[in-house]
């Protein structure tokens, strides 16, 4: 066995050690935290790399390497849990260390101000460690700890500013929207357990995604009539749903936008809200098992959530906000390619998307940072002039998102899903949604270019920003983001160490989709795809799809380019356009509002219920055998009292009088003694004589 | 070590103490004396557990002597993994009891000398194996916690005490009545009865109480024979009345809410740490092993209640407003896991791969979740206390308000103890829970998938206190909230560092308890 399998854990373990040193750590040791967890995190870069090129020259299933050891005991089974090494594990890795290092270092500017500087980098070493864990875990137990543990430093980065009303809502919003998934995960994974014995995902032919186990989990049927590897998959799945924000579960995401940036990029953008397609890709086989019912889901649920998000996307001012309704819609696409066209589909759009999604929001923090923490688009424009290396960044990255044909990776990766669809032979609904959002993709990211980049500047320096207000208005102090944004100057370039993170993505999210072109698949066959022979027919879509990119971007600059906007406080042209439809989106289909007045409305009432019935019904319940107990002790008390004792005391009564009548008779004096002798003698006398008279 | 009466001493040291520390009127002297006591008493814990052969399953470190031969009284004590582990809680949990209440200036030689002495009579509890000698100490332990509510409580404590001591007394006579059932119905020739809990479990597992029932016990009412089964099904309620009472189970928990948020701090982690373990080691201990057919022919109704217990208990917690309240609400959701697993093992199983490996998993969740809950809870109304020391007896959700910016370690510490509650995954709530479901999943689908709902209102109602007492704006009337002192961090580590122990390496645990696991579960007639 080489020995990066063996020693594969460090790749995990060395950003939670950091995490775990600098939690000790005083505050004011920033330098050193910083550079523990960037260095940690250059060293998992490193091995993951050697990780990597241990997988190369193989393909698909023969390059897997497992690692598997005992955790606990329970009777007389071992639970096991274990990592491995696959071509999909190796991407992985590469990815999140690589993009997460380029974070790290953003971060050292981006936050260089914040007093709680150091314990931001202990949560993001914590969340990097924990990312690696989900990536490397060869156990879905081991999996489902990791990302519970994602969850918490997700929850924990959200909440950073923790003095933010806002965010400490978003914070506890994110955390259980996704725990609603994450207890249905679970539940499959129990299901699976009971089922398959083992929670190991490989193990030499004994683990649960292996022929044996697979085959009798499609054997078996539920009492509803579904096999149990749909039952299992779904349940699965809908872990996913919470982590990825897949529809009906997306509503925490643009939520989490309250966070820093640098944790919108890295969690929110690339990594973690991407564990949901990566569980899904892990547990392949089981849901590509039996009838593939799962995938059927899967793939709808990508579809609708891949153009329902796109379209909220259009009318959004935030320009946090609009990219992450931008992720939750790439997400859909991702959770589509799957469900059409197999792990490899998937995956390749998940890393292109990290790459150019991590930039864009880098490049968004970028204009935030230089426009003195507005993120209102309608209150930028220009800024090309003023920020030339974050403007050019951001289009390289807009365009890659926007699918901009040749070029860009996006391009490739977007290409190939659409043609997955296209081929689905179960129905063409999810292509022409799919075609549709692509067309949404390209209006609203040329619409926030535009707004942003183009046109007159709109900044109103010397007034209150809008991140300001906000904080102003929620918390009733005066707390501010950053307590360092001077409000006075231009807004300018950001510091190298944000700018150079920026360029280096830039670069791989053009180069990237050069791995897996149809031409030459490699990207494709390293995951084991079996990739047919360049098929010319494959032209004729791509056609067009870049021509439904030029019309998304031809519409964007209609009726935003031409005539860029004057006052920050104009109406949108879509909402001159169409108002009624404008405000549906803005409102985002009003889908916050329908669960507060549905299932959060419920849960309350539900609770105050509990709280009644406990109170009064209960307790009641309690409250009346108490008092029937103590009812009954009176009434006993009153018997005491008024009967038993009554008629006690008044027998005694006459028993004490009595005698004290009877007691003078016995007063201790001799003559009355005689007195009573002499007139009884007499009495008795006369009563002899009377007697005995002759008759 | 065989002929070293050691649960003895163990049970009688917490009783010196406490008769020793009732005698003196040092404040200090009672202090330091109540803290060496029950830091001795944790050393032979812990010594106990060393000398534990974890590879044997039964019954180990046995004493027995005749008692009273005519009432099959016996002085049996031993100890198996279940029993050992509760002890072991009981040693942990006693001295963080005692520095939670170290400020108690009312009478604290008197406090602490019942504090000494409702340990000793939980030793006692967790050792016997001998009815009568057993439910001495079951009712001794009522005694201190009565007065250390009734005389150290909140402003309505003369009502919770009383309500506890009534409500508990309750359940222990129906369990009394229910002993003297099968005490009469186990006579056998010269024999009385039996109550040793060994030949009970012997008997029980053959279905031997009901024919016992049948030979001996005759009941007549209006003229109608009661059956044989309708008698020990009778028999059977009485007992589990006396335990649902004492974990508690809906509805009979109403208890609970008021005596754990009027008791002082201090008493609340002891009530809550350990005697709300003594109703589910009386299941484990008792009911299963001596009623299991009966337990089988309830199971339905059982496990609805106990998913009753799990989903209202976590909603009328995210319902409260008084951080006590809420922690006492969360108890009885916790404890509800246990039953629900308790019940989902009294069946065959039948239609299952591995029946046995599903109802070994659910009991090591169960023994798991019991230690676990009680470390997590009693971390957590220790947090309380020092709340409400700072606050000046303030403890209600909407009183604070950002209190991290002024005590970060403060909140660190206590959110590590609120996440353990909730089930995070990397802290020792989550190996028990995950264990209880997936034996309970197999053995009763629905109301494991229905109890999660559990899992995610807990999660809410955890969630808001981290919400509105640490996050949000700070609240300006606690802008001077002192951070914890050094000494309180030092002490408080000692929980939190068991928390990251026990989630990340549960084998501690589970390796000692293991055969002992595997012996009840053997032990099942089904």
């Amino acid at each position: 066995m080489p020995w990066i399998i063996k020693y594969l854990w460090l790749i995990p373990a060395l950003p939670m050690l950091a995490a775990g040193l600098s939690a000790l750590m005083p505050r004011r040791c920033r330098v050193p935290s910083a550079s523990l967890a960037i260095g940690s995190m250059v060293i998992s870069f490193l091995l993951s790399l050697c990780a990597f090129s241990q997988t190369l020259g193989h393909h698909g299933e023969e390059a897997r390497q497992v690692f598997n050891f005992n955790w606990f005991q329970f009777g007389d089974q071992w639970v096991q849990l274990g990592w491995v090494l696959d071509p999909l594990t190796a991407v992985m890795l590469v990815m999140v260390t690589f993009v997460g290092t380029l974070i790290f270092i953003y971060s050292t500017g981006y936050m260089s101000h914040d007093e709680n500087f150091m314990r931001f980098f202990t949560f993001l070493s914590l969340f990097a460690g924990a990312m690696l864990g989900v990536v490397i875990a060869n156990s879905l137990l081991l999996l489902f700890i990791c990302w519970e543990l994602v969850g918490l430093t997700s929850y924990l980065l959200i909440g950073f500013w923790y003095h933010k009303p806002a965010a400490a809502a978003a914070a506890k919003k994110a955390f259980i929207t996704t725990r609603i998934g994450d207890v249905a995960l679970l539940l499959g994974m129990v299901w699976l357990y009971s089922q398959s014995g083992t929670l190991l995902f490989y193990n030499n032919g004994g683990g649960c995604l292996e022929q044996s186990s697979l085959s009798a989990l499609v054997a078996h049927t539920t009492s509803i009539g579904m096999a149990v590897s749909t039952g299992i998959g779904l349940l699965i799945f809908a872990g996913a749903v919470g982590k990825s924000g897949q529809v009906p579960l997306h509503v925490w995401l643009p939520d989490a936008m309250e966070g820093p940036t640098p944790v919108s990029a890295l969690i929110h953008a690339a990594t973690m809200v991407a564990a949901g397609v990566f569980l899904v890709a892990r547990v392949y086989p089981l849901m590509s098992a039996g009838d593939g019912h799962s995938l059927q889901v899967v793939t709808w649920i990508g579809a609708i959530t891949a153009i329902f998000a796109a379209s909220i996307a259009v009318a959004q001012d935030d320009i946090k906000r609009i990219l992450a309704y931008s992720t939750v819609s790439q997400l859909g696409y991702m959770m589509m390619g799957l469900g059409v066209g197999g792990v490899a589909v998937g995956m390749f759009h998940l890393i292109t998307h990290a790459f150019f999604k991590a930039l864009l929001f880098m490049g968004a923090g970028s204009v935030i940072h230089g426009c003195h923490e507005e993120q209102d688009i309608c209150r930028m424009g220009g800024l090309r002039k003023f920020m030339p290396i974050t403007f050019l960044t951001y289009a390289v990255g807009m365009l890659a998102l926007c699918g901009f044909p040749l070029l860009f990776s996006g391009f490739w990766s977007k290409d190939e899903i659409l043609h997955a669809a296209h081929g689905w032979p179960v129905s063409h609904i999810p292509f022409y949604l799919g075609a549709a959002g692509a067309l949404l993709t390209a209006f609203y990211m040329t619409r926030q270019v535009f707004y942003v980049f183009f046109g007159d500047c709109r900044l109103h320096l010397g007034r209150t920003t809008a991140s300001e207000r906000r904080t102003v208005e929620h918390a009733g102090v005066s707390v501010k983001e950053h307590p360092h944004a001077e409000l006075s100057g231009d807004p300018h370039e950001s510091p190298s160490s944000m700018t150079i993170p920026l360029v280096i993505l830039a670069a791989c999210s053009i180069l990237l989709g050069f791995l897996g072109t149809p031409a030459w698949p490699w990207f494709q066959k390293f995951l084991g795809a079996e990739v047919e022979g360049f098929n010319p027919a494959v032209i004729s879509l791509m056609v067009a799809s870049s021509l439904i990119v030029f019309l998304g971007m031809g519409l964007g600059w209609w009726f935003y380019g031409r005539k860029p906007l004057q006052q920050s406080e104009q109406p949108d042209p879509l909402q001159e356009l169409r108002p009624d439809i404008f405000a549906l989106l803005r409102h985002k289909y009003y889908v916050d509002e329908i669960y507060g007045h549905t299932v959060i409305a419920f849960n309350a009432w539900f609770a105050r219920a509990c709280d009644w019935l406990d109170f009064w019904i209960w307790n009641g319940a309690v409250q009346l055998v108490s008092y029937v107990v103590i009812g009954l002790s009176w009434v006993n008390r009153c018997c005491d009292d008024f009967v038993v004792n009554l008629g006690f005391d008044e027998g005694c009564k006459g028993v004490a009088s009595g005698g004290k009548i009877l007691s003078r008779l016995q007063n201790g004096r001799v003559q009355n003694y005689l007195r009573v002798i002499g007139i009884a003698l007499a009495a008795l006398a006369l009563l002899l004589i009377w007697g005995c008279r002759p008759s | 070590m065989s002929h070293f009466p050691l649960i003895t001493v163990l049970t009688f040291v917490p009783l010196i103490g406490a008769i020793i520390l009732a005698g003196s009127d040092n404040k200090a002297v009672a202090r330091w004396l109540a803290m060496g006591m029950s830091l001795l008493s944790l050393a032979l814990a812990l010594g106990m557990w060393k000398c534990f052969d974890a590879s044997a399953g039964g019954f180990q470190f046995e004493e027995r002597h005749a008692w009273i031969p005519a009432l099959g009284a016996e002085y049996r004590v031993a100890v198996d993994g279940l029993g050992l582990l509760m002890v072991l809680l009981t040693a942990v949990i006693t001295p963080m009891a005692i520095l939670a209440s170290w400020r108690n200036e009312d009478r604290p030689h008197l406090y602490f000398s019942l504090v000494l002495f409702l340990q000793s009579g939980l030793f006692g509890t967790f050792t016997a194996l001998n009815f009568l000698h057993w439910f001495l100490f079951w009712e001794l332990s009522l005694v201190p916690a009565f007065f250390l509510v009734r005389l150290w409580g909140g402003p309505q404590r003369a009502a919770a005490a009383t309500q506890f001591f009534v409500y508990t007394m309750v359940g222990s006579i129906a369990l009394l009545l229910a002993f003297l059932g099968v005490f009469l119905a186990t006579k056998d020739g010269a024999n009385p009865g039996i109550f040793d809990f060994t030949a009970l479990a012997d008997l029980g597992r053959v279905d031997g109480i009901r024919a016992g029932v049948a030979m001996n016990l005759g009941f007549h009412l209006f003229g109608h024979a009661f059956t044989a089964s309708a008698m020990t099904e009778l028999i059977f309620l009485g007992a589990l009345l006396g335990f649902a009472v004492k974990v508690p189970l809906m509805p009979f928990h109403t208890w609970l809410p008021s005596t754990y948020t009027e008791a002082p701090s201090g008493t609340t982690m002891l009530l809550t740490g350990v005697m709300s373990k003594m109703g589910v080691y009386g299941f484990l201990r008792i009911l299963l092993p001596i009623f299991p057919y009966q337990m089988q022919a309830l199971r339905t109704p059982l496990l609805v209640l106990a998913v009753v217990t799990i989903i209202f208990s976590a909603s009328a917690a995210f319902a409260q407003r008084d951080l006590k309240r809420i922690f006492a609400y969360s108890s009885i959701n916790h404890l509800g896991y246990c039953l629900l697993a308790i019940f989902a093992v009294a069946t065959s199983g039948s239609g299952l791969a591995a029946p046995a490996t599903e109802k070994a998993a659910a009991m090591s969740g169960i023994l798991l979740q019991m230690f676990n809950h009680g470390l997590t809870a009693a971390t957590l109304f220790w947090f309380v206390a020092l709340l409400e020391q700072r606050s000046g007896g303030l403890r209600g959700l909407h009183d604070f308000g950002g209190l991290r910016k002024v005590a970060p370690v403060f909140c660190g510490m206590m959110g590590i103890a609120l996440f353990s509650s909730l089930g995070l995954p990397g802290l020792n709530g989550f190996v028990g829970e995950f264990l209880i479901f997936k034996g309970v999943f197999p053995l009763a689908t629905w109301p494991a998938s229905l109890s999660v709902i559990g899992l995610l209102v807990t999660a809410i109602f955890i969630l808001t206190i981290l919400q509105r007492v640490f996050n949000g704006p700070l609240n300006s009337k606690w802008a001077a909230f002192p951070d914890l002192t050094l000494g309180e961090r030092a002490m408080l580590a000692v929980p939190i560092a068991l928390m990251f122990v026990l989630g990340i390496y549960p084998q501690l645990v589970l390796g000692g308890i293991n055969h002992t696991i595997t012996e009840m579960v053997k032990q099942l007639p089904f």
